[in-house]
């Protein structure tokens, strides 16, 4: 009967070990998920910060038209409010078309080209374009590790028994945008 | 291999480098107390060791980056340098290490620190002159990828505590050299037992050290840098990049002076030209750059 109660407990005790360690690491990787997002989320905004920078650099040289400006502005308020991943792409996407217009139209004026002040900015710009997509990349693929983790077999049970929530929801690049062909319009600048 | 195992296999493999350099110094301790005919060395040898592997575990970063003549990069004066590590910290998702150059014209890189935490990321002035944005870049993923795999603990230890020994029978035959010369001046009475004791670690060191470098080349494995190749283009997800950069490393005929045997093996690509090819292939710490492109661009 000693043998019998002791298996017991020690059975209730190494099931509390696992459920412990299973959760700990669904927690990690949740957090993991929620920091990357937070990481996006930081660029996104540091490049809508750079733009009234670019329409001031630009503006003393090329003239461009009224649409793209407003566009740019348009998405950089997007982004500013914007609050779950989805929304935040949205806004992405309408900016980044609108920023391609701008570097379009920059090729035609060699002295705007030349100018110290634009090429900082457009490193500015690069490297704030792969750092959102590589934080992007970080974070999808942190979320396939941690939807995986709640779906596959302990990770569900523990899941569902403290409510760890739903899948995390993937940051998209919207495919029509970002496949579209870059138009830049010249036709009403003087 | 899974990445936790590739992280638990370094941290194995440092312990193992701990243990190694312990006998190695305890080794030295008996011959010295067996020809000073005193006890009394054996524990101060033993002291010394682990006070110098404790110190150089938490310094390893700044005694790495002292030995190979690099310097802090401000960011100001290094903005695409240090905007290109700051993207691929956060493609591999740890902290931003720290930046430093090296003024050299050669193309070379390097990796040092002891967890992704307490970091360094080194590039040459060569480098940023003669690769593009994109070659840069793929270059800091590969030495990210020995942050993240945590590859750097083992390099850099590997490189101080044999760097150590090197520099040590260097010294001691100095001073045999010194010793024979100043001996008619002063000629007490240990003089010659204290002569005999540093002649014999000299030579000892002298033997080991071929036998240790070959250790670290065991332990230093060479797939480590297909490895941190291969995850390098994880995080670029653009294996040309990196491919350009070695063709450029490949064509590039200029040694690293900073670099020695000590350090060699921590660099992207091998500092140390112009050697004999016997001397090459024995001592070689990286896989032929032929190799490393031909598979990268199978990627």
């Amino acid at each position: 009967m000693v043998e019998l109660v002791l298996i017991g407990a020690g059975a209730i005790v190494l099931l509390g070990i696992i459920l412990i360690v299973i959760y700990n690491s669904l927690i990690g990787l949740q957090k993991r998920v929620n920091n990357a997002w937070a990481q996006i989320d930081v660029q996104l905004k540091r490049r809508a910060n750079l733009i009234p920078n670019l329409i001031e650099t630009v503006k003393g040289y090329a003239r461009f038209e009224k649409k793209v400006l407003t566009d740019v502005t348009k998405a950089r308020t997007a982004i500013m409010s914007a609050k779950t991943p989805a929304e935040s792409a949205k806004g992405d996407n309408m900016l980044a078309g609108a920023l391609k217009t701008i570097f379009a139209v920059a090729e035609a004026y060699p002295q705007l080209k030349a100018s110290e002040n634009f090429k900082s900015l457009q490193e500015e710009f690069a490297t704030t374009e792969n750092k959102i997509a590589y934080a992007r990349q970080f974070y999808n693929d942190s979320v396939m590790q941690f939807n995986t983790a709640i779906a596959q077999f302990p990770g569900n049970i523990v899941s569902g028994l403290f409510g760890l929530g739903k899948p995390k929801e993937y940051f998209r690049v919207d495919d029509a945008a970002s496949r579209a062909v870059v138009k830049a319009d010249f036709s009403d600048l003087a | 291999m899974s990445f936790y195992e590739e992280v638990a296999a370094n941290k194995r493999m440092t312990y193992l480098l701990f243990f190694i350099f312990f006998i190695f110094i305890m080794l030295l301790g008996i011959v010295t107390s067996y020809i000073m005919d005193s006890y009394f060395f054996v524990p101060i040898f033993g002291i010394i060791a682990i006070v110098y592997i404790i110190v150089s575990y938490y310094n390893s970063d700044k005694i790495v980056t002292a030995l190979s003549g690099a310097k802090l990069a401000p960011e100001s004066q290094f903005k695409q340098l240090h905007n290109i590590v700051e993207e691929m910290a956060i493609a591999s998702g740890t902290p931003k290490p720290k930046v430093y150059v090296i003024n050299d014209t050669a193309i070379n890189a390097f990796a040092t620190g002891r967890n992704p935490e307490h970091s360094v990321v080194c590039v040459t002035t060569g480098c940023l002159r003669r690769l593009n944005r994109a070659e840069l870049t793929g270059v800091v993923a590969h030495e990210m990828s020995h942050i993240k795999n945590q590859d750097i603990k083992v390099m850099t230890m590997a490189a101080i505590l044999v760097g150590l020994t090197v520099l040590m029978s260097d010294f001691l035959l100095r001073m045999f050299l010194w010793g024979g010369m100043g001996r008619s001046r002063s000629s007490r009475d240990n003089a010659g037992g204290i002569m005999i004791a540093a002649i014999a670690i000299g030579l000892l060191l002298a033997i080991l050290t071929p036998v240790i470098a070959q250790i670290i080349r065991f332990s230093i494995s060479r797939k480590r840098e297909f490895l941190a190749d291969a995850s390098g283009v994880q995080l670029t997800r653009y294996p040309q990049s990196l491919a350009s950069a070695l063709e450029k490393i490949k064509n590039d005929k200029e040694p690293l002076e900073a670099a020695n045997k000590a350090t060699a093996h921590l660099y992207i690509a091998n500092p140390l030209k112009g050697q004999k090819i016997w001397m090459k292939s024995m001592f070689a710490t990286h896989p032929p750059i032929e190799a490393r492109i031909k598979r990268l661009m199978s990627m």
